[in-house]
């Protein structure tokens, strides 16, 4: 067969020059398919929301800034940010000591994660909920000075405070587990060389390798805070008025069950939302060093809001 | 504690001498990877250590600023142990605090950089002199500059270790190390990790050092520098010194056959 002959299907010649071929993308017809089934789905249920009336979103936008849901999504933040900074703090300690040379330390921190991370967390809040069957009362005392004090477990063991020691407890098992995996992921020979310049154990943890295990902590702590936000709805079981317990007694009493329950999947989307975009921004700043360029509309952001550059340059 | 003159005169250490080792002696578990090293570093002077891998010579160079622990024997940096203290004619490891303080005067330069990844070449000069010796960032700044200018660095003072090359990276290392007045570098392969074409820049830098007076003892395989910039050669071989004396003398006529196999590998 000779290169001059016409190419029958187009018409063009073979000897085409190379800078006027076409490229001719692959038909994908897998994803054509995939699209229209998903469009129509996506079709049949907005048309179910749209049209059936038991959604009652009307009823729902009414109850949105009610001031009992408010003040349930005001619980249920406080909650969060309560237990994630508790968490934060015991879990670094577990983590420290899961690192630390002490074989003691090590199995100590070991049994913890082991334990805490291996119970449900439901049934370890209505375990410390429960507390005052195991101890009616905590005391304080040492020998030769007597008794500093005692309280009865049920009053201080309020729903808020079960709630906040349980999933705190919990969350650290967790977090020790991801701030270690953090602290390993950061080279031997940093720690060396702040050893090298003098710097003490706590100075290289706290400048040198901490900062660093950041960038592999951040994104994974990210998640735990958004699963944790969700994990807070457990506290309905031991009665404390977070927003999903105000929902429900609410819904209790009128029967307007889906409308509150939308309401309260509202709030639970919205926050994660803000959440992520705050992830977001926290990953950027511990990356910095990966990045040669930035963009400069972040950079403009991060200038307005709080100067990083302040930060970097002590 | 035993003061620096008692600790001198008890061990015979010479007036001059910078690091001092007596049967120095190192185990990991049952193997033994320094078997008795004697060596005196005097002020002033570049000792180079060469030898196969495996040979300890790694080993005893961490073994000087106490990154490893000794076995037995002694160790003294300017007359002074660096991990312990001589009470009652034992040695009692000594507490965090002033091992980082004698640490602090002894400079270390790795084969692998290990410059602070998420901080600034900036950054990483001022980090010690501020946190450790507590000098005014300003302060740490002006010098830090002045050592940039001197390793030929002055324009990256803002960048991050990972948009410099190896060769750079390692002149910021030697930077960072000098930047808490030493008086003693350790250079630990300082150029193994490098290009070839990068090798030059970081033994310049090296060459201008000991020019300059600064005490250097420095493990390589570059037997090019040890000829011509030390002023002792120490060959190291399965965790003892073979042989040791001027460059010059002991490349051109060594004594051991085993440090003549070794140089005909190497050369």
């Amino acid at each position: 067969m000779s290169l001059v002959e016409p190419n029958k299907t187009t018409g063009l010649p073979l000897d085409l020059p190379v800078e006027e071929l076409i490229v001719v993308p692959r038909r994908r017809y897998g994803i054509w398919i995939g699209i229209a089934v998903a469009m129509l789905f996506a079709f049949f249920i907005g048309r179910a929301f749209a049209t059936n009336p038991a959604f009652d979103w009307g009823t729902a936008a009414n109850y949105l800034f009610h001031p009992s849901i408010m003040r349930g999504l005001g619980k249920t933040l406080l909650l969060t940010v309560v237990i994630m900074a508790a968490a934060i703090v015991i879990g670094t300690i577990i983590a420290i000591m899961r690192v630390s040379p002490s074989a003691v330390l090590q199995t100590f921190a070991s049994a913890y994660v082991w334990f805490f991370r291996g119970v449900p967390a439901l049934i370890q809040l209505i375990f410390w909920f429960n507390l005052s069957l195991l101890f009616r009362t905590a005391t304080l005392s040492i020998p030769g000075f007597g008794t500093v004090f005692s309280v009865n477990t049920n009053d201080f063991m309020t729903p808020f405070v079960s709630a906040v020691v349980a999933l705190s407890l919990c969350e650290a098992g967790y977090l020790a587990e991801i701030i270690r995996a953090g602290i390993k992921s950061v080279p031997h020979g940093q720690f060396e060389a702040a050893s090298g310049l003098g710097m003490s154990y706590r100075q290289i943890l706290r400048r040198i390798i901490l900062p660093q295990a950041m960038r592999f902590i951040v994104p994974p702590t990210g998640n735990e805070a958004i699963s944790l936000l969700k994990m807070t709805s457990l506290v309905t079981f031991i009665a404390v008025d977070d927003l999903f317990y105000t929902a429900q007694s609410i819904y209790a009493r009128t029967f307007e069950t889906i409308p509150l329950l939308i309401v309260v999947a509202f709030w639970y989307l919205f926050v994660v939302t803000v959440m992520s975009i705050g992830q977001h921004f926290l990953e950027r700043y511990y990356g910095r060093s990966d990045r040669r360029q930035e963009n400069p509309v972040i950079r403009l952001l991060q200038s307005l809001l709080g100067s990083r550059k302040g930060r970097a340059q002590p | 504690m035993t003061s620096q003159a008692e600790t001198r005169a008890r061990f015979g250490v010479p007036p001059d001498a910078m690091v001092f080792a007596r049967s120095v002696r190192k185990s990991y578990g049952s193997v033994e990877v320094l078997k008795g090293i004697d060596l005196t570093v005097p002020k002033g002077s570049v000792a180079c250590i060469i030898g196969p891998s495996g040979s300890g010579k790694s080993t005893f160079l961490r073994c000087i600023n106490h990154l490893e622990q000794l076995t037995g024997g002694v160790l003294l940096v300017d007359g002074e142990f660096v991990g312990y203290d001589l009470r009652d004619g034992k040695l009692y490891e000594v507490k965090d605090s002033l091992l980082c303080k004698r640490r602090a005067d002894i400079g270390m330069v790795f084969q692998s950089f290990n410059l602070f990844s998420h901080m600034t070449v900036m950054e990483n000069l001022i980090e010690a002199p501020t946190r450790v010796r507590g000098v005014p960032v300003a302060e740490a700044k002006a010098s830090a500059e002045v050592l940039l200018a001197r390793v030929g660095l002055s324009d990256k003072a803002s960048r991050y270790p990972r948009e410099l090359s190896g060769g750079q990276q390692q002149r910021v290392a030697i930077a960072r190390a000098l930047a808490m007045n030493p008086k003693v570098l350790l250079f630990d392969e300082p150029t193994s990790a490098l290009d070839p074409e990068l090798v030059g820049e970081v033994l310049q830098v090296m060459r201008d050092l000991a020019e300059s007076g600064m005490t250097m003892v420095v493990v390589t395989h570059e037997i090019g520098f040890a000829r011509e910039v030390g002023d002792d050669l120490i060959f190291m071989d399965e965790g003892v010194i073979i042989e040791r004396g001027a460059p010059r003398e002991v490349i051109a006529n060594p004594k051991s056959a085993r440090t003549r196999e070794f140089l005909s590998r190497v050369l």
